[in-house]
């Protein structure tokens, strides 16, 4: 009975009140904060657009992306093709809109990739520690030395020109940018009371890494995986750009570019849709990702 | 029902912990022994760096290795070496049969993780309980701890809880597997001054209904003289004073004691008690050169020069009630009966 005597209002007696309304989930709260940036959801809404470009190409294409019209060769933008045609007679549009596939494929694919190498090597260098680390950091440093694109085309034209081995070129070129990122965020997050804690119940060190480390460095690579996908993007069309990538007659981006360079002046249609294309997919994953990072900054919570 | 055992809960022998730095090892705790008897609540007050908390995590394997290590000694709970125990069977002793409740609620536990969540895991580590009956026994102990709609609030996250809130959240745990022995760390320090008096009400309750050993380590005396019964100074890695608690307070005979007391403000006598605090002249050693002496001495006005080069045993303090233990080769009363008669 002396305690709610002692104590000031605030501190004996909030319980009820907060019980009552419904309980902001991290995830809910992270969502609230994300929509209140409008950047972000215009990011959002061009990435979700383009997924859905890229999974419904069928329905939407009005051609056969890879079915040539001699009929039409660089004819310009009209009715009957809206976006102009290339010099075999291609559809631009159409594939323009397949095209999607192989870029945001490559994008996904190749973070994907990146994620799954990167963060289990990270979090086996970040709370092992010793040599482990020692030996996964200087590979990584090696990696680091040589230039994302440059690595990137050296491997792919090692594995042989095809979208698969770009995206796997592509890939390994991101993962050491994922090791550095989460053995950083492990060792902070390792040296956090609460991992102590969990420690100090007898957790043992795998249940604390995968339930009380990861979760919280999740954030982190999610933004950085954003941003990336950014990256791998151009990564994809340079490698298209190059022949290293999507192989004709199949449509991509970069390939696309390839084959306009060539008629700039003739039919500069050829070029401006897969480059606009491609500068809005980027800038799209961009904002997102900003937001994204705005979003999740711990320093911003209350 | 505990049956009367002469073995004590826990009993520490000899234990020394180092770090390892580019200076040298850092000898952060140095021969410390004291017993614990079931459902004994110790008190260990000391100043940062004394060695206090990084001594219990080291009985626990808690203190990270490298750059830490166990120079020597034996840590004896329940009849088993805790030095010696593997890895695993150490991990069945964390959280299950000892508790741990650490200084800052705000940062000890998981925010992205509910508090029920939180609360289950040492019953599914320790009691192998899952599913309704570990929701079940979570609601039981946020109830124990007093927090009010219990049910509600299990699947609330930290940030939702108050802090003194979180400290009973973070005490829950500790209890949660019924524990033999509690280890607060600085359990109140974080806390504001009227939730520090809820939290000791609260753990005085729960120790008579529980029965546990606490051992509550804190750089306040004042929450010492609240909750313990025996108080144990430490200094430099080693144990300078050891006492029941009102004769320790009473007859302090070491002068860090003595000094550590003095600094205390006098909030009884108002505005007459008013006057600039007491001040210990001086630095703790430094730790990588530990004096070969009283580690002390450097800093005490009552020093012999015995005190500098040879370290007093910790034993038995002439004339004081029977368990008060000092480490000094001064006699601090008759010193300060000297000291009263030449003024």
């Amino acid at each position: 009975m002396t305690k709610a005597a002692i104590a000031p209002p605030g501190i004996a007696l909030p319980a009820a009140e907060p019980a009552l309304r419904a309980e902001p989930s991290p995830i809910r709260e992270f969502w609230t904060r994300l929509k209140a940036r409008r950047t972000a959801m215009v990011g959002l809404v061009i990435v979700v657009a383009l997924i859905l470009m890229a999974i419904f190409a069928d329905g939407i294409a009005p051609y056969d992306p890879i079915a040539t019209d001699w009929g039409a060769i660089r004819s310009p933008p009209s009715w009957a093709h809206p976006f102009g045609t290339d010099e075999v007679g291609h559809d631009v549009l159409s594939r323009i809109v397949f095209g999607a596939r192989a870029s945001l494929g490559a994008g996904l694919t190749s973070v994907a990739l990146a994620v799954a190498l990167g963060l289990p090597f990270g979090l086996l260098a970040g709370y092992a520690g010793g040599m482990v680390d020692l030996a996964i950091m200087r590979l990584t440093d090696a990696l680091l030395a040589i230039p994302f694109l440059i690595l990137a085309i050296a491997l792919a034209a090692f594995l042989g020109p095809s979208l698969t081995n770009a995206m796997v070129a592509i890939g390994l070129s991101a993962t050491s940018t994922f090791v550095r990122l989460t053995r950083a965020q492990v060792q902070a997050v390792a040296a956090e009371e609460f991992v102590e804690a969990a420690r100090a119940v007898g957790n043992p060190p795998w249940r604390i890494a995968i339930r009380h480390i990861v979760p919280n460095i999740v954030p982190a690579i999610l933004v950085q995986a954003t941003l990336t996908i950014a990256a791998a993007i151009i990564a994809e069309a340079s490698l298209s750009f190059l022949g290293l990538g999507q192989q004709p007659p199949e449509p991509s981006w970069g390939s696309m570019l390839n084959v306009a360079k060539n008629f700039l002046e003739q039919a500069p249609w050829m070029a401006i849709w897969p480059g606009a294309s491609i500068f809005l997919a980027v800038l799209a994953f961009n904002l997102l990702g900003d937001g994204l990072r705005d979003a999740l900054d711990p320093r911003q919570r209350t | 029902m505990v049956p009367e055992s002469p073995k004590p809960l826990l009993d520490v022998r000899d234990l020394g912990v180092a770090f390892d730095s580019e200076g040298g090892a850092v000898h952060a705790v140095n021969g410390v022994s004291y017993t614990l008897k079931e459902g004994e609540t110790l008190g260990i007050v000391g100043e940062s760096g004394s060695g206090k908390s990084v001594h219990v995590l080291a009985m626990l394997g808690l203190i990270p290795r490298p750059p830490g290590r166990i120079t020597g000694g034996q840590v004896l709970f329940a009849g088993r070496d805790l030095l010696r125990l593997p890895e695993r069977d150490l991990r069945k002793v964390r959280g299950g049969q000892i508790g741990f409740v650490f200084q800052d609620p705000m940062s000890s536990l998981n925010p992205g993780m509910t508090v029920a969540a939180q609360i289950i895991e040492p019953l599914r580590i320790h009691l192998g309980l899952d599913g309704r009956a570990a929701r079940a026994r979570a609601r039981d102990l946020l109830d124990l701890v007093r927090i009010p709609n219990a049910g509600a609030r299990l699947d609330q996250y930290p940030h939702e809880f108050s802090g003194g809130q979180r400290q009973r959240v973070m005490i829950a745990i500790g209890l949660s597997c019924r524990p033999k022995l509690l280890i607060a760390d600085e359990a109140t320090t974080a806390l504001d001054v009227t939730v520090q008096a809820e939290i000791i009400g609260l753990v005085q309750e729960l120790k008579r209904e529980i029965g546990m050993a606490i051992i509550w380590i804190t750089h306040d005396l004042g929450v010492v003289a609240g909750i313990a019964d025996t108080v144990q100074v430490m200094y430099a890695g080693r144990i300078l004073e050891r006492g029941p608690v009102d004769d320790l307070f009473r007859d302090p005979r070491s002068a860090y004691t003595l000094g550590l007391l003095r600094s205390l403000p006098d909030l009884s006598r108002g505005r007459a008690g008013r006057r600039r605090l007491h001040q210990i002249e001086g630095a703790p050693p430094d730790m990588r050169h530990p004096p070969p002496g009283d580690p002390f001495a450097a800093r005490n006005a009552y020093a012999t020069s015995r005190c500098l080069t040879e370290a007093p045993p910790l034993a038995q303090a002439p004339g004081a009630a029977p368990g008060h233990l000092v480490a000094a080769w001064y006699d601090l009363p008759a010193r300060l009966a000297a000291e009263e008669a030449a003024r």
